[in-house]
């Protein structure tokens, strides 16, 4: 009885289940890829714009201050401070907010409460900041978070 | 132990341990932090002490698995390893990749550490469980590529079993999935597409065919029951495992740019993602119960068991509870999602890398098992940090389904640190939970002391009474 269903057979099953499932996944990236050109606001990203060349410094801003660390961007990262991918919208579409809110941040804390590190970062540096927030908020995700609080 | 390269996977184990005690100290403070947030600020912001969590996590779990692989590959395939000496050599490299890495975090801000390491040559830092400097990326890289040659060409030379070949399979994707952390592009959407090929096809693809090779082996060591059994399970439950986890990548893809469809295929695939974790438990306590003799080393059993049952609570009903593109849309990276993490982590990863350590380190000492003074603490120490989790897990949860509440469904949502004020208590909770957690692990580390002590004085393994013949003929 216990022959009816085989080792070989399990391992068919992997192996089939696995090859088959893989090109399922790639299948729908490669849709996926097609299709992000109208959703991921790519355009705003020609690194032969002033734009463009503001949203990569951005980036890498946000990359190397580990802003993940504590926010969620898109709602991936921690958990321990607000959403960004929206902010630029919670902040009333203003991206001189954002740069006064990074600015503002006091050097020592807020005793007994969490705050935000101050950075010290130059005008251009919070500049190409709130522009790679702005970008964020324009991408389309389906509708979230839903609301402005993120 | 068999083969006398087994011995190469001692190392790793008691480095494990050790990066597991530094992670959990610094959850510690995490929790602290959540709760009273200028802790330690700003020497320690929240955003370092949170990498030096999850990255020691990361590293001790791949160090128990290379340590798993090196202990059960010689046996597995009935042959020394292929070179005990390149397996000596990786370890010093990975755990002094490991310590400098962690000490860049701690001592330097991360904006200097980018710099410092030439992040602007091959830009890969700063996006989550991703940190590390990029000459860190290309070290685990070569330890990778060494240790998989390793491995390789030992099961290329001997007996071909599936528990081996599983096991290969699974840290061959580890490695070659890793590479997407080298990929980096502006474009934010693309970024996060692939940064999930790194983090979902590990934890719920590739490293779930190292899980499940692991518990097999032990499974099979500990029971005696017949392998052909065993790894027909096996073959059923991570064919289950990637045909489920692969397209379920796409409850990732819900909020971040992807199209609206993955809204229908990750939550289908998603949904069935419990199903491998179900058919574990199922697996590790009918081989249990079909065992043909009662193993000395009963802690390894119980560690297995554990692994089953919190593996499929974590990463299976937890999931699940908030995977459906619907029910997502409000959890999407609140407290529930770290609910989620930290019973999933545990349950699967944590336990099966502490099961192989029980059942091989006595091993790896020269006797079967440990004194039971030394596994009456070891099953202390599992309930310990077991019920503890249950209880960070249902804590976190209670404070994500508050802050779903107040902050994303009302009518009146409530901006972010309201909302984390009004939630405090669970995060009070929470933390002394935590610190149950690290007096568990305290407890474990302890056992390995007593085990070494018992047996200087020549205390035997189980009691007299003990019955170690087989119990079904």
């Amino acid at each position: 009885m216990a022959q009816v269903f085989t080792k070989s057979m399990a391992r068919n099953i992997f192996y089939g289940g696995s090859v088959f499932f893989v090109l399922l996944f790639l299948a729908l990236t490669l849709d996926t890829s097609l299709t992000l050109p109208e959703r991921d606001q790519r355009h705003q990203l020609d690194p032969s714009t002033e734009v463009g060349q503001r949203i990569a410094e951005g980036k890498r801003l946000w990359e190397h201050n580990n802003c993940i660390g504590c926010h969620t961007l898109l709602g991936e990262g921690a958990y321990f401070a607000p959403e960004l991918g929206n902010v630029y919208t919670r902040f009333g579409n203003n991206k001189e907010a954002i740069k006064a809110f990074i600015q503002s941040r006091p050097a020592y804390g807020i005793p007994g409460r969490r705050s935000m590190p101050r950075f010290n970062f130059s005008d251009a540096e919070l500049d190409a900041i709130a522009e790679f927030l702005k970008y964020s908020s324009e991408i389309n995700t389906a509708g979230w978070p839903p609301n402005k609080q993120g | 132990m068999k083969y006398r390269s087994q011995a190469v996977a001692r190392p790793y184990f008691i480095a494990a341990i050790g990066l597991f005690l530094a992670q959990i100290v610094f959850g510690v403070i995490l929790g602290i932090q959540y709760v009273v947030g200028d802790f330690l600020f700003p020497e320690i912001p929240f955003n370092v002490a949170r990498m030096v969590h999850t990255n020691t996590l990361i590293v001790w779990i791949l160090m128990g698995f290379m340590g798993a692989a090196y202990y059960l590959i010689p046996e597995e395939t009935e042959r020394e390893l292929y070179s005990p000496l390149l397996a000596h050599v990786m370890f010093w490299v990975f755990l002094a990749a490991a310590a400098l890495t962690v000490a860049g975090y701690l001592i330097v801000p991360y904006a200097r550490l980018a710099e410092l390491t030439g992040n602007d040559i091959l830009p890969t830092m700063g996006r989550e469980f991703l940190e590390q400097p990029t000459i860190t990326k290309v070290g685990i890289v070569i330890v990778a590529l060494a240790f998989l040659f390793n491995i390789g060409m030992t099961v290329l030379k001997g007996r071909k079993t599936a528990v081996s070949l599983v096991m290969l399979i699974g840290l061959l994707g580890l490695a070659l999935l890793f590479l997407f952390s080298f990929y980096n592009p502006t474009n934010l959407v693309l970024d996060k597409y692939y940064w999930w090929w790194v983090v979902h096809l590990w934890v719920e693809g590739v490293w779930e065919l190292i899980l499940g090779s692991m518990l097999a082996f032990v499974l099979i060591k500990t029971t005696g029951v017949d392998r052909e059994v065993v790894e027909k399970w096996l073959y059923v439950i991570i064919a289950m495992a990637l045909i489920t986890g692969l397209v379920g990548t796409g409850h990732h893809y819900f909020w971040i740019g992807a199209p609206e469809y993955w809204q229908w295929w990750g939550s289908i695939f998603s949904a069935l993602e419990p199903l491998p974790f179900f058919m574990m438990t199922v697996f590790a306590f009918n081989m249990v119960n079909q065992r043909r003799r009662n193993h000395p080393n009963r802690a390894a059993v119980l560690w297995a068991l554990g692994t089953s049952v919190l593996a499929f609570i974590g990463a299976g009903v937890w999931g699940f509870l908030h995977t459906l593109a619907p029910v997502n849309f409000y959890t999407h990276g609140s407290q529930i999602t770290a609910a989620h993490g930290h019973m999933a982590f545990f349950g699967a990863y944590v336990l099966i890398n502490i099961t192989m350590i029980s059942y091989a380190m006595p091993l790896l000492n020269g006797r079967e098992a440990n004194s039971m003074r030394s596994q009456v603490l070891e099953m202390w120490s599992f309930w310990l940090m077991s019920v503890s989790m249950v209880f960070i897990t249902l804590f976190l949860t209670g404070a994500g389904i508050l802050q779903v509440f107040l902050q994303r469904f009302t009518d009146t949502p409530l901006p972010f640190m309201v909302v984390q004020e009004k939630i405090a208590l669970f995060y009070w909770l929470r933390l002394i939970s935590g610190l149950v957690f690290l007096g568990g692990l305290v407890v474990y580390i302890t056992s390995f002391f007593v085990a070494a002590r018992d047996a200087r004085q020549g205390i035997a393994p189980v009691a007299k009474d003990a019955e170690l013949a087989p119990v079904n003929p």
